[in-house]
């Protein structure tokens, strides 16, 4: 009996290790490759360990100037995405949870059904839309778009949170003579700080990666964010060049690997389900 | 004196109530104006599209063109084999991260060392960029620089050594391979967190009971495991039908059209050819197919659980 169970323990090992190998190799190896030299890349047998280990990779990527300006392209519409999503989300939320209206209920019916958008039927008529307007080739519409797309999950992070909060605080509040604003804004707003951190993290997140519409909807080099940079790097550069390619890679991994890094232990713990559940 | 004491609350609530309503809208609608704009209007407009001839450029006329579009769809080659690229991709992809998830999941859920490595190592390809997954993928199959031709040579296999993207027969399942890569970790999460919510004592029941690993499986987890699966599954097959960014980069879905699921070539006929109308039926075409492959699994599924 024993024997079988240390056998069996013994078999579970090995499948973790093939599990971690298959999961964390690829990334070793990009970490390798980024600190390798350019003469080192093109030998014919490559090693796992860099012989010459250099910050070479990571300089050229730094200093190079399209993968800077897009970094930074990408930290603005990032950014600007974040702030509207939670900026429009929050009131919202607070609707949904405060009240029941038939809006309410249309509203996260579309929460859900939006998650099962096809893109392809999408992205054709948004560019029309947008270049009517104007908006193709700008950054504002992109973010719009990025809000448009955050928007149903950031919702219903935040509605949790608002469940959260015990009504009689609202109700203090009303009764010492504060508007329904104020209410909103002096005793909601505060107390969802940790869900309004951990939407526009959200948000953030999914503009900074997000790479089909930034395809499509921006053409200048200018303005490209960086997934786009580092897509039309691969394949144009030579072998000698994938050392600045992975390393650049790693560098537009950081802030989600920050991110996730924070929420880790709640999305160990099963998606989110303590931002999600009321 | 007591009919009225109750009914005044009511009278004085009333107006407020309404007002509730209003302020209500009030703050929904900021969120809703983007939505219905960028996304519900789009949705109609993309329908519509389908049965024109638009194309790119300015000032052409687009004319409604009924089913036209859809009967060149019929007999256009290109379409068809994209078509089977991308279900053979978002079944395969789909069906094999739900079984890795699945053993994964179930090693987390013991008392094992090293768990927290899988765990968080399972977080990182949630983490990364569609496209920086797909570089990282590429370095690992390059047939000079890469990992793989490398760890074949390594041990002796030089005969595995291959351009592994690059080959009519290899390209798809290697980015299969990067495909499940990617979406492991979120179907690994969602399936874990289902067996975790598995009652432990009726498993101990179901020992005492003498029933072995299978059976407890069966008796036990697979009824409380079953409605995760579908959703994830469901979702993952979605997600996977959409992707683009992976594929994009890793073989732009050559060789030879090998790789070119329906997202790229959809892609390509709108804004590398300009066809929008075309395109827009090609996408009808694939959300029909989509909502009737999942109808029928969700029904079926239904069905088995009652």
């Amino acid at each position: 009996m024993a024997g079988v169970k240390t056998f069996k323990r013994a078999a579970q090992y090995l499948t973790l290790c093939l599990y971690l190998v298959f999961l964390g190799f690829p990334l070793v190896w990009l970490l390798s490759i980024s600190f390798k030299e350019p003469r080192e890349m093109v030998e014919l047998h490559p090693t796992l360990i860099p012989k010459h280990p250099t910050f070479q990779n990571y300089v050229t990527a730094f200093t190079e100037q399209d993968l800077a300006r897009s970094a930074l392209n990408s930290l603005i519409v990032a950014s600007a995405s974040a702030a509207l999503t939670v900026l429009l989300a929050l009131p919202a939320a607070y609707s949904l949870v405060r009240f029941k209206t038939r809006l309410s209920t249309i509203t996260l019916g579309w929460v859900l059904v939006s998650q099962l958008f096809p893109f392809v039927l999408l992205v054709i008529p948004l560019f029309l839309i947008l270049r009517e307007a104007g908006l193709t080739n700008t950054r504002f519409g992109l973010i719009l778009v990025y809000v448009t797309w955050s928007l149903p999950f950031a919702l219903w992070m935040l509605q949790g949170f608002v469940r959260g909060i015990p009504r009689e605080l609202e109700e203090a509040a009303s009764v010492d003579g504060a508007s329904r604003l104020q209410v909103l804004r002096r005793v909601v707003a505060p107390l969802l700080a940790p869900g309004l951190v951990a939407t526009s993290l959200f948000a953030f997140i999914s503009a900074w990666n997000e790479f089909f519409f930034a395809l499509v909807l921006l053409k200048s080099p200018e303005l490209a964010t960086l997934p786009v940079t580092l897509a039309r790097f691969v394949g144009v550069e030579g072998i000698a060049r994938l050392g600045p390619l992975a390393a650049g890679s790693l560098l537009a991994t950081l802030p989600s690997l920050v991110f996730f890094a924070v929420l880790q232990k709640r999305l160990a713990e099963g998606s989110l389900a303590g931002a999600v559940k009321g | 004196m007591t009919a009225t004491l109750e009914e005044s609350p009511v009278t004085t609530r009333q107006p407020s109530r309404d007002q509730g309503k209003r302020f209500a809208y009030l703050l929904l609608l900021p969120a809703l104006l983007p939505v219905v704009m960028l996304s519900a209007a789009p949705l109609l407009r993309g329908v519509f599209l389908g049965f024109t001839d638009a194309r790119a450029g300015r000032n052409v006329d687009i004319n409604f063109t009924g089913v036209e579009n859809y009967r060149e769809l019929l007999s256009d080659t290109q379409f068809w084999d994209a078509f089977k690229v991308g279900l053979i991709w978002a079944f395969a992809v789909t069906i094999l991260q739900f079984g890795l998830g699945l053993g994964l999941a179930g090693l987390l859920n013991q008392p094992l060392r090293l768990r927290w490595l899988a765990r968080t190592l399972a977080l990182v390809p949630w983490a990364m960029p569609p496209v920086v997954v797909g570089i990282m993928w590429k370095l690992v199959y390059h047939p000079d620089a890469g990992m793989l031709n490398e760890a074949f040579s390594r041990v002796g296999l030089d005969g595995l050594r291959h351009n592994w993207l690059g080959d009519f027969s290899t390209a798809l399942p290697a980015v299969i391979l990067v495909g499940i890569w990617a979406g492991l970790p979120q179907t690994t999460i969602v399936l874990l967190a289902g067996l975790q919510s598995v009652p432990r004592e009726l498993h101990e029941a179901a020992q005492m009971d003498g029933a072995g690993a299978v059976r407890r499986f069966r008796a036990v987890t697979w009824p409380a495991l079953a409605p995760v699966v579908v959703a994830i599954t469901s979702l993952d097959f979605i997600w996977n039908f959409n992707s683009f960014g992976l594929v994009y980069v890793l073989t732009a879905g050559g060789p030879g059209g090998k790789t070119m699921l329906p997202m790229l070539f959809a892609y390509e006929e709108a804004f590398r050819y300009g066809h929008y109308g075309y395109a827009a039926a090609l996408g009808n075409v694939m959300v029909l197919i989509i909502v009737a492959l999942l109808a029928v699994y969700l029904r079926r599924r239904l069905r088995e659980a009652n």
